[in-house]
């Protein structure tokens, strides 16, 4: 009965979703908003990566919101694995010396390339989110190939909330300075692609990209806690 | 003649397709099967297919990225950045809600030891 | 170019495909993480390579990692 239900309500779903997708044309003229973005993102906000002006700069207040919606699901999880008997230390069998030292070899080189990343956010294709996963994937290989090694809980918190912190914080002197909107890009725009460029945008990126990466590393902390 | 035909119609929607293909089937992961693991992989399948729907609708033909690597990109030629910048932060926000949703799946294990949504009383319909 | 996205669109439905009949969980978890690579690639493809990155680092490698550590504190095999 159960799957005679569901095919019928796959079927339905599927004749609706192809009915609206052949609607929609393919690879034709962009969105008006997605124009006046494009033609005046330069002058207007001084990245050259016209998607990070969007997420920081013209749309920066979403980005608060799904930023507060990562930390509500990170404190949620840790809440729902909180368990209330002591932890015991056990004996954890160490990995071999090849995946060791290759592990202890890679971490630094692989959270300079999340810096790298999420740095040059406003010049280069990437930013705060893709470099802030690239730094939790080193701690997820620390985890794996070191183990018994953990990231100090109290640590990863206040880099969060330190990130958070500065979001808030520099919306804030927008606010108080342009008088006009929360996150008013009021620093020099700088010359054109260059790393000193854009305002705001790389420092809102620096913070996205610590907050990002402590709370991935995070949320697989509190997942690996008891698997061993 | 035909291959021609066939050609233009993957041209036009290839992308469509991909994305269909993706949402139906997780869907149909999500409706058909009991393991709740097994669900939750299916939402993160049809969590791709939208992001993948989303980006082809707001591509151009011959595009270029949305980003002035060097003075002498058109701009008439740039591909929309609104759902690019919609997408990015729904896939970050999709691990975070993947984690959290796996989370509670932990938690009903170690409450029933099982982890068939048939057999637990209060997940059945 | 155009055969080329065509082959990595099917290889992608045959992968989600293969997440919906394998009952090795795990088996499913890497069929997925294959999903979500190709889709990264087929975003690159579509000029959006910020997505392309977030996608193969979060789409392919943290939540293949979450999934994983998910399976070994339950149980493996869907019966």
């Amino acid at each position: 009965m159960r799957s005679i239900i569901s095919i019928l309500l796959l079927a339905f779903i599927a004749w609706g979703i192809v009915t609206v997708i052949g609607e929609i044309p393919f690879g034709t003229e962009k969105s008006r908003v997605g124009g006046h973005y494009v033609d005046q993102g330069r002058e207007e906000t001084g990245a050259s990566n016209i998607v990070t002006s969007v997420v920081l700069n013209y749309r920066g207040f979403d980005t608060l919101g799904e930023v507060t919606v990562l930390f509500v699901a990170a404190i949620g999880l840790g809440a729902a694995l909180a368990t209330r008997r002591k932890k015991e230390k056990r004996e954890i069998e160490p990995a071999s010396l090849v995946l060791y030292t290759g592990c202890r070899f890679l971490f630094p080189l692989i959270l300079l390339f999340g810096g790298y990343i999420f740095i040059h956010g406003h010049l280069t294709p990437g930013g705060g989110f893709q470099g802030g996963a690239i730094v939790a994937s080193a701690f997820i290989l620390v985890y794996l190939g070191c183990r018994g090694r953990r990231i100090s809980e109290t640590v990863s918190k206040t880099i969060e909330s330190l990130g958070g912190l500065v979001f808030v914080v520099v919306g804030l002197v927008g606010l108080a300075v342009g008088g006009h909107y929360f996150l008013l890009n009021f620093l020099p725009k700088g010359e054109l692609n260059t790393l000193f460029s854009a305002g705001i945008i790389p420092i809102l990126y620096i913070a996205i990209g610590f907050k990002v990466g402590s709370e991935l590393a995070g949320v697989i902390d509190h997942l690996m806690e008891e698997s061993e | 003649m035909v291959f021609s035909q066939v050609i233009h119609f993957l041209q036009n929607h290839i992308y469509y397709i991909g994305a269909f293909g993706l949402i139906f089937i997780g869907l149909l992961i999500i409706l058909v099967k009991h393991n709740l693991i097994k669900v939750i992989i299916g939402l993160s399948i049809l969590e791709t297919g939208v992001n993948l729907f989303l980006i082809a609708v707001g591509y151009i033909s011959n595009g270029t990225a949305p980003i002035f690597s060097n003075p002498s990109v058109e701009t008439q030629r740039m591909v929309d950045p609104v759902p690019q910048a919609l997408v990015l932060t729904a896939i970050v926000i999709g691990v975070a809600v993947l984690a959290l949703a796996l989370s509670l799946a932990i938690r009903l294990y170690q409450h029933y030891g099982i982890l068939d949504l048939r057999q637990i009383r209060e997940q059945k319909w | 170019m155009i055969l080329v996205v065509s082959l990595l669109v099917l290889v992608m439905l045959l992968a989600a495909i293969a997440a919906f009949f394998f009952k090795d969980l795990m088996s499913a978890v890497i069929a997925a993480c294959m999903v979500s690579l190709i889709a990264s690639i087929l975003f690159y493809f579509l000029q959006a390579p910020d997505v392309a990155m977030a996608e193969a680092s979060i789409g392919a490698a943290l939540v293949t990692a979450v999934f994983i550590v998910a399976i070994r504190r339950t149980e493996r095999y869907e019966k």
